[in-house]
């Protein structure tokens, strides 16, 4: 027996051992990162990006608050869209959850059919835009990161098989006392699914965050970029970044921390969520379940 | 008589009930009805030569011409290969590193342990692909990054990555793994969850080893998740990750040989203004990905339709 448990503890050893190497693969790049938004541009030019700053300078970060109109304003304007998105979308897919789990409602087919559709089967990136800029003129306003994709059939569904799987009898008892359907939604079942609505809602929330692709079709108006569009094009112009960062910050005989600069911007853009997200972590294992899309 | 009242009576209260539900469908039917299916209107620009100052639908009607000049160009077969190449790639190597990550963590005993590698595991799906595409450059970038100054102070010579199309494969591969595979685990894991414990112990009473034990008590219970995913990733595999393949190779030219894919080539050909040959591609793809999907569900119901999406 006791040889047995010497067995079983080796092999929880040797799992951790590979959960070490696996999370190593995750740090690390962090890591590098923070690292090199730590180090002095003429040690990234001469031993080129490590993992230990081999002269520590704060200059980036300085220049990255130094001029902060830009940033903040990306940051406001991501915000602003993150929160109404996510808001309302949460609302609405709780609310047309409801009918599609209950058994009695007479067009419960057809609106599945007509949900899942729009997961299957898309009419693509040009008549998207055209109904966006030619008809509905949501480019170059706000609106544009709010509106299109507020519904998920995905999520959606996920909610709806979450409310099935709920006791009947709660449903009965709530008609008994005369309750209205409204009032079963909004009273009963929406508090008894936080965990599906926490996690749905935090998923849309993240993808909301991370939008770059609707600045990048509709967004012409600097006041306006995202926070990940902000970050792409300082990736890709350095001369972007330059103007950015403000000439009157640099001297003329100093190098502008090229390097240095974008994975400070890269931190100080990427940190808040990464820093929210384990709060809404322990709703995951249990929330998303694959088979919620399926019933 | 008493019957018949008794069940018109019911019957008010289901209508009542029906309208009160229909209700409730308004506001997500209204947003599906305007931002994803009257899209579906504007389908028919891939059939005209489009022209901005007649509009949609007063521009000649070309037929199939759209369609032909996409097919006739040697872009076609290199972007179909590209995203049907990786589409399968990803579902593999998805079924693979996920379902191994999952056992993994149902094989540990600690709470803790558990808790920590898993939000370790998910921290790049919360990463905008922007995010992503900086980690890749911190490590492949040729002057300063750190795989060609691991390779020089190993005595070689720093490769290329940026500009040299071979390696993307493996790059964009290992980066999809790398970004995706804690969420897909989790898929797999919170199913383990629910597996029936005295399964594996009347297994062991049976003299099961671990791998047997896996193979015939813990695969088998996994199947229908694996179905499901299966078929879902299947129905997109013409569509494939816009992000990854915008964002991590940096849409340099050199590379889309191996990078480009229909959706980067769509919204390359929608910022040089070719609306009606874009609209004409995502046509294609958007039927490809349908009958897919109907084609997989259709024999996975013959198989096994508890299985099937639909």
């Amino acid at each position: 027996m006791a040889g047995l448990k010497k067995k079983k503890n080796r092999g929880q050893i040797i799992l951790h051992v590979i959960f070490i190497i696996i999370s190593c693969m995750y740090v690390i790049p962090f890591w590098l990162v923070i690292a090199v938004s730590l180090t002095d541009e003429s040690a990234i030019a001469k031993y080129g990006y490590s993992l230990i700053p081999k002269e520590f300078s704060l200059k980036a970060y300085q220049l990255v608050f130094g001029d902060m109109t830009q940033l903040l304003q990306s940051y406001k304007v991501t915000i602003i869209f993150t929160v109404i998105a996510t808001i309302l979308s949460i609302v609405i897919m709780a609310v047309s959850a409801y009918p599609l789990a209950r058994p009695g409602f007479r067009y419960r087919k057809f609106f599945t059919m007509f949900i899942l559709i729009t997961m299957l089967f898309n009419a693509g990136m040009v008549p998207n835009y055209m109904l966006i800029v030619r008809y509905l003129h949501l480019n170059d306003t706000i609106w544009v990161y709010i509106f299109p994709g507020l519904v998920s059939a995905y999520y959606l569904l996920i909610i709806r098989t979450n409310y099935a799987n709920l006791p009947a009898e709660l449903i009965e008892a709530a008609k008994i006392d005369g309750a209205t359907e409204l009032y079963i939604c909004f009273k009963v079942m929406i508090p008894l699914s936080t965990p599906v609505l926490a996690s749905t809602g935090f998923l849309f929330l993240v993808s909301k965050w991370n939008d770059w692709n609707t600045t990048l079709l509709y967004i012409k108006n600097p006041d306006l970029y995202s926070l990940q569009y902000l970050l792409q094009k300082i990736l890709r112009e350095a001369q972007y970044l330059q103007q950015m960062a403000g000439q009157g910050m640099v001297l003329a005989d100093e190098v502008f921390p090229t390097e240095s600069y974008r994975y400070a911007m890269a931190v100080v853009a990427a940190g808040p969520v990464l820093v929210i997200f384990p709060f809404f972590q322990k709703y995951f294992s249990k929330g998303m379940t694959i088979g919620g899309v399926k019933g | 008589m008493k019957k018949y009242k008794e069940k018109k009576k019911y019957s008010k209260v289901a209508a009542k009930e029906n309208k009160q539900l229909l209700i409730l469908m308004i506001p997500a039917t209204i947003l599906l009805l305007i931002f994803n299916y009257a899209p579906f209107i504007g389908v028919y620009m891939a059939f005209v030569d489009y022209n901005p100052n007649l509009g949609i639908f007063d521009s000649p009607f070309v037929g199939l011409e759209n369609f032909k000049f996409f097919f006739t160009s040697k872009d076609a077969i290199r972007v179909i290969r590209n995203t049907l190449g990786y589409s399968l790639a990803f579902l593999m190597v998805d079924l693979i590193f996920a379902v191994g990550l999952a056992l993994l963590l149902y094989h540990l005993n600690s709470k803790r342990g558990i808790k920590i590698y898993n939000t370790i595991v998910l921290l790049p799906r919360f990463l905008s692909w922007v995010l992503v595409a900086f980690i890749v450059y911190i490590i492949l970038s040729p002057s300063h990054g750190l795989a060609n100054n691991m390779i020089e102070a190993l005595g070689g010579t720093g490769l290329k990555w940026y500009s040299k199309a071979e390696y993307w494969p493996f790059i964009l591969i290992i980066v999809h793994i790398w970004q995706s595979v804690g969420m897909n685990s989790l898929f797999y894991y919170s199913s383990l969850l629910s597996l029936d414990e005295s399964l594996i112990e009347a297994a062991k009473l049976d003299g099961a080893n671990k791998w047997q034990q896996i193979r015939y008590v813990i695969i088998p219970h996994l199947i229908p998740v694996m179905v499901v995913i299966a078929i879902l990733a299947i129905g997109k595999s013409f569509s494939g990750d816009f992000g990854l393949f915008y964002q991590v190779p940096k849409d340099v030219g050199m590379l889309y040989e191996t990078t480009d894919i229909i959706n980067t080539y769509v919204f390359r050909a929608l910022q040089n203004g070719s609306f009606e040959k874009s609209t004409a591609i995502g046509m294609f793809q958007s039927l490809m990905g349908l009958i897919l999907v109907v084609i997989t569900n259709t024999i996975v119901r013959r198989i096994s339709p508890e299985n099937s999406l639909y």
